[in-house]
Order: structure tokens, then C-alpha cells, then sequence
């Protein structure tokens, strides 16, 4: 049986997309066949960052309307032999996603997949409850700035009453913070909040913590999920925090700044 | 220039005061969300009822629900106007 994960954040652009890509990338490395899903109708960029924009045939709602299988919109990964990605809809309106629908097909790939991580689109409307609803398992994308923070915590309440396993009344969402752009220099000065604060704030387990890093956007702009550059922060930081949820234990790197004294004195306190 | 940046960032410790104000918000918005989805409901139609016999101000109504440990207690805030009878009753 297939778990489920719900990456997801309230906030618009604080990594839920990097996220997805790169847990999915890493939990395939890993050797699960893994399937992820653009939630957000509308919006896809799933493909793009995963690099496979031009080979989306079929998408996420013709496969809800019976109009082509699975099988004809899953895309095969070009790197790795254990992932496949499921586009959004480019151009259909947000009521094409139905509860029904969406939980038809996570059943479907159910039967393939050992994971099936959903990228959700941002807010708490339609896609982003539904993204969340049939979730095993929750990572919530923050930044270490007050929106991103106060809007993972009303996520949070959403992932702990409005989710299936809520309703049934089963075993709640494991709900784990992957906090992105952490920059920690300017922890030191006192100009960003501490992971420790927003784990303080939020009340949930910490899964990761991804440096603020040019990687990403180099990554992004290759098409290839960050967590396939090894050599990097960021990629090493994703490396971590799937094997974490796994189950190895890891230690939490990327929490000091790199920086020597003469830096951090000279340095334009950008990292 | 970064030099003199270090110390005065000394003194004005911003992710400080972020911490601050979202331990207030989140606390605050967190309240109604521990409730049952009825609690509005409840208040709408308990301010019905109290408006058949006396005219209140909808805002003179409040409903809370407290957590005592295992025990749960829904209070019930009625704020009559003065020319009534004056004072609260619970």
C-alpha cells in the first residue's frame, strides 16, 4: 500500500514545487517507485522544474475525466527508473478536480507506487484541500519570515481536522517542517527567526532545514531537482531530510554559517 | 560598513519581535479552530433565542469554550443592556 505525502505550505513561493521535485527525486533514488502529482490546476510548473515540460500529453484532470489512463500521463523521469510525475491541467478551470476523482486515481496508483508525493497548489482553496485530504503524511514548506510562518499554522489546523484520516477518525497526518531559505548568518544577527522559534511557534517535528542557496535556482533552471546536484547545500540538506523520513537518524547540517571571521566582518552578510 | 551593521544589529533584534508577534496571532487564530465546527452556529441561534425576550447586541453574546484538562466547559456570556435589569448573568 502506497503513502501518501502532502507537500504543502499555504504561502505561495516559499519551495513547495522545489520540495516536491526533490523528495520524490530522492525517496526514487532511494530506490521507492514513487509517483508525484502537480495539485495546482491551472498553474502547472511541477514539469518545469522536473524538467519534463515537453513531453506533458495528458494531465492530472483528463485523467479524473476518463479522457486518457494513467498509463498515458504518467511521464517516466529521464534519470531515474522509480519516478514519474503526473502534470496539472494547463487550462481547465479549478472545479475539475473533484474528491472523487482525485482519490480514484491515488487508489489507482496505490496499487503501483510504494510513494505518491502531492505537490499542492498555495492557499486552501479547492486544490489545496484536496492535495491535502487523502495525506499520510504531511511536510509543510516554511520560510523563516511571519506570513510564511502564520500561514503554516493555519495549514497545520487544516491538516489535523480536514483530512480523511481526521474525519475517520484514524491515525492523524505525521506533519513535519521542512524550513527553506534559511539563511543562518542572519540568524546570528538577530535579522531572521531561528529554527528553534519556528518550531517553537508551530508545535511540530522538524524534518529539514534547506539553506537559502544559489543551487536551486541553478537547479531550477536546468530542470533537474536540486537534490541531484550532491556536491550542493541545498541538495545535501533534501538528501538529509528524506533519508529522515525514512527513518534514519541524521544530524541537522546547514545551521552555521560557513563564513570565517573575516567574512562575516567584510561579507555583505549575504550568503 | 558591514562592520558597524554587526553591532547595531546587536540592538535591534527583529527576529525577535517577529516571534513575538506571531506567538500572539497564532494563539489567537488557533482558539476557535480547537472548537467543534458548530460553535458559531450555536451562538447564532442561542442570540435568536435571548433576542425573543430581550434585544441585545449580537456582540453582547459570547460563547467560549474552555479546555480543563479532561473536562470542557462551554460558557455561555450574556451582556444585557442597562435598561434591563442591570448587570450580566451567565
Amino acid at each position: 500500500m502506497a503513502r501518501i505525502i502532502v507537500v504543502t505550505s499555504g504561502k505561495g513561493g516559499v519551495g513547495k514545487t522545489t520540495t516536491s521535485a526533490s523528495f520524490a527525486a530522492g525517496l526514487a533514488k532511494a530506490g521507492h517507485r514513487t509517483a508525484v502529482i502537480d495539485f495546482d490546476v491551472g498553474l502547472r510548473n511541477l514539469d518545469l522544474i522536473m524538467g519534463c515540460e515537453r513531453r506533458v500529453v495528458y494531465d492530472f484532470v483528463n485523467v479524473i475525466n476518463g479522457e486518457a489512463n494513467l498509463k498515458q500521463a504518467l511521464i517516466k523521469d529521464k534519470r531515474l527508473d522509480n519516478l514519474y510525475i503526473l502534470p496539472a491541467s494547463q487550462t481547465r478551470d479549478k472545479e475539475a478536480l473533484t474528491q472523487d476523482g482525485v482519490g480514484r486515481v491515488l487508489e489507482e496508483l496505490a496499487q503501483d507506487f510504494d510513494y505518491i508525493v502531492c505537490d499542492s497548489p498555495a492557499g486552501i482553496e479547492r486544490g489545496a484541500m484536496l492535495a491535502a485530504y487523502f495525506a499520510d503524511d504531511a511536510i509543510v514548506v516554511t520560510n523563516p519570515e511571519v506570513s510564511s510562518v502564520r500561514d503554516s499554522d493555519r495549514i497545520i489546523g487544516i491538516l489535523s481536522s480536514k483530512t480523511r484520516r481526521a474525519e475517520r477518525g484514524e491515525e492523524p497526518v505525521t506533519t513535519r517542517l521542512l524550513l527553506a531559505r534559511y539563511a543562518p548568518g542572519r540568524v546570528q544577527k538577530g535579522e531572521m527567526l531561528s529554527v528553534e522559534d519556528v518550531c517553537e511557534i508551530l508545535a511540530i517535528d522538524l524534518l529539514g532545514v534547506v539553506p537559502e542557496s544559489k543551487a536551486v535556482l541553478a537547479a531550477s533552471n536546468a530542470g533537474v531537482p536540486v537534490i541531484m546536484d550532491e556536491d550542493s547545500d541545498a541538495g545535501q540538506a533534501y538528501q538529509d531530510a528524506v533519508a529522515r523520513y525514512l527513518g534514519e537518524e541524521r544530524p541537522h547540517r546547514f545551521l552555521n554559517e560557513k563564513k570565517g571571521f573575516l567574512g562575516r566582518l567584510f561579507g555583505s552578510g549575504n550568503s | 560598513m558591514s562592520f558597524l551593521n554587526y553591532f547595531q544589529s546587536q540592538k535591534k533584534n527583529t527576529a525577535r519581535v517577529a516571534k513575538e508577534r506571531l506567538q500572539i496571532i497564532v494563539a489567537h487564530e488557533r482558539s476557535p479552530r480547537g472548537g467543534p465546527d458548530y460553535l458559531p452556529l450555536l451562538k447564532e441561534e442561542l442570540l435568536l433565542v435571548v433576542r425573543k425576550y430581550v434585544q441585545v447586541d449580537p456582540s453582547a453574546v459570547t460563547v467560549q469554550l474552555d479546555r480543563d484538562g479532561d473536562c470542557e466547559v462551554l460558557e455561555l456570556n450574556v451582556i444585557l443592556p442597562e435598561t434591563q435589569s442591570a448587570g450580566r448573568r451567565r
